[in-house]
């Protein structure tokens, strides 16, 4: 019974910073593109607009939840249904940490340790392009069946490059379980250079991440592959006939993609939750450090405002931000918070990645996009593949 | 416990096996064949072949079912008319249905099975490490045949696919 309740507080905690960390990501992503744009972004519901979010889960909660008279009913609902679920279940596999131990209670930061969970989620990604293909084609428009048609072709084409590029670090850490894949990757090179699969030997899988990132981007329709919903030639795409929560279900699925990319990255080719150099050089101090400087960088700006309200905000934030800091340093919590700090921190970066390039990229051609896949991706895949097979059985002889 | 999940996942995929058939429109046929892939994965986990589950639902439910279903979106295939039976076809159908069954379970039953039940969790060899040692020792030659069987149907598809271009 205790594992029934553990399970289930923990998947509380996760549901709940999972949940938060989907809208304050697109929050980020407004400023960021805003700021990229040369724009200020949201900024009117609280202090830098951080109650956006809320504001906008609010809105559409309450708009009127239309259902249009020429959709078949049933699959129209159960689209955004699956879109939404399957976009959720992925996280219930990713390890966040290594096993904490509160109160005489030892638990692995991780809903379920699957020995398979590496095919788990390929199996949950390929499995996810239904609610795009249904949404579109329940819709009864042609805009979204031109949407849903195009996610499924680019889906199909691109899982191929994907998995290939997920196997070649299985192939150099023989193991198929998420939390066994970060322990493969653990010590370091010369005492400084971390053992993760980017710079691990014997082939460091550098050409992977870059595929597994490109493919990635293309498995959850973001920018510049975004052709199931660009806008110019097909309105809204697959959900231009979905409205209020049913819409905010395609939303959600999108960004919660992404959020499991990021992290399934980070735990192959980055090391999960392993510091980038060793605790012998300090790196248990740099989170408390990054923290430091910022507290101090908010207090100084308090002190002298740009804008009348940074006087009460910005002190604010840096009194915060120094007990974070404060926080970091004790041991007990250090244990529990540095790992998550570290696998945050990472998946903070692939994201940022996202938003960058949302930023910055235009979108491909269809026939570029499709083209690209199967003439440059998947040959590069293939041989990177037998390159890393060759080499792992040569060092094993 | 394991029986009780065995019970649902059994339930789950004979009813969307029965509700493939019933239905008219291929849209919802071809859901319910998910639901039955979907549900035969859960089945393998039960019965411990962890890597053939995963297969199941990355090659048939992910792979396989997603181009059936953007063939058929892709043709925008309408529901199927019910076509005119004959009585006997109407009057016969079912009880015919029932013995062939029976007889197929009778005879798989025999011939097939051993005498003594499955026990969950008692088989532990269904890792990928496990199915790729016996598909490249034991079982390398069907292996090996399949994979060209595969290569001669994906040329013949090119080849198919080239001539209508032309």
């Amino acid at each position: 019974m205790n594992f029934f309740i553990l399970s289930i507080i923990k998947a509380a905690i996760v549901a709940f910073v999972l949940l938060t960390t989907l809208a304050y990501l697109q929050w980020i992503e407004r400023k960021v593109i805003a700021h990229i744009q040369l724009r200020v972004g949201p900024r009117r519901v609280g202090p830098h607009g951080l109650l956006q979010p809320l504001a906008d889960v609010i809105k559409l909660l309450t708009k009127e939840d239309m259902l249009p008279s020429h959709v078949n009913k049933v699959f129209y609902l159960l689209a955004s249904f699956l879109a939404g679920m399957f976009a959720l279940i992925s996280i219930s596999v990713i390890p966040f940490g290594t096993e904490i131990n509160i109160g005489g209670i030892r638990t692995s930061m991780q809903l379920t340790d699957l020995n398979f969970g590496v095919l788990f989620i390929l199996g949950l990604s390929g499995i996810g392009v239904y609610g795009v293909a249904l949404a579109g084609w329940a819709s009864n428009n042609k805009y979204s069946l031109l949407g849903g048609l195009r996610s499924s072709a680019q889906m199909i084409s691109y899982e191929l490059p994907l998995a290939m590029a997920i196997a070649a670090p299985l192939l150099m850490l023989n193991t198929l379980s998420f939390r066994e894949v970060v322990n493969g990757q653990s010590g370091y090179y010369f005492g400084f250079l971390p053992r993760w699969t980017i710079f691990q030997g014997p082939f460091p899988q550098v050409v992977s991440f870059l595929l597994f990132v490109v493919a990635a981007f293309a498995e959850t329709n973001r920018v510049p592959f975004d052709l199931p919903e660009a806008e110019n030639e097909l309105v809204a795409g697959f959900h231009t006939e979905y409205s209020s929560m049913k819409f905010a279900a395609f939303f959600m699925a999108e960004y919660a993609n992404m959020v499991t990319v990021s992290c399934v990255a980070t735990l192959l080719f980055l090391g999960g939750w392993l510091p980038p150099f060793p605790p012998e050089y300090g790196s248990n101090y740099v989170p408390s450090l990054i923290f430091v400087i910022g507290g101090g960088l908010a207090l100084y700006h308090g002190i002298n405002p740009a804008r009348p309200f940074d006087r009460i905000t910005l002190p604010v934030a840096g009194i915060v931000f120094l007990g974070v800091a404060a926080m970091l340093l004790v041991p007990v919590v250090a244990a529990i918070l540095l790992p998550l700090f570290w696998f945050a921190a990472k998946v903070g970066v692939i994201l940022f990645l996202y938003i960058w390039v949302r930023g910055t990229l235009p979108r491909f051609r269809y026939d570029q996009l499709m083209s690209f896949a199967w003439t440059v991706m998947f040959p590069v895949a293939v041989v990177n593949l037998f390159v890393t097979g060759l080499l792992v059985a040569i060092v094993s002889k | 416990m394991d029986a009780i999940l065995f019970l649902i996942f059994a339930a789950i995929a004979l009813g969307c096996a029965v509700n493939l058939v019933l239905q008219t429109h291929p849209i919802a046929s071809a859901l319910s064949l998910i639901g039955v892939m979907g549900a035969l994965a859960a089945l393998y986990l039960l019965l411990g072949g962890e890597f053939i589950a995963a297969a199941q639902l990355i090659v048939y439910a992910g792979a396989i079912m997603v181009l059936f279903v953007f063939v058929i979106m892709l043709l925008n295939a309408g529901a199927e008319q019910e076509s005119r039976k004959r009585l006997a076809a109407k009057v016969l159908g079912i009880p015919l249905l029932v013995v062939l069954l029976g007889l197929v379970g009778y005879v798989l039953q025999n011939a097939l099975l051993p005498s003594e039940g499955v026990k969950f969790g008692a088989f532990r060899h269904g890792t990928a490490q496990d199915v790729g040692r016996s598909l490249f020792t034991i079982y390398l030659l069907p292996f090996e045949v399949t994979s060209v069987l595969i290569l001669v149907a994906i040329l013949g598809a090119v080849i198919l696919a080239r001539k209508e271009i032309d």
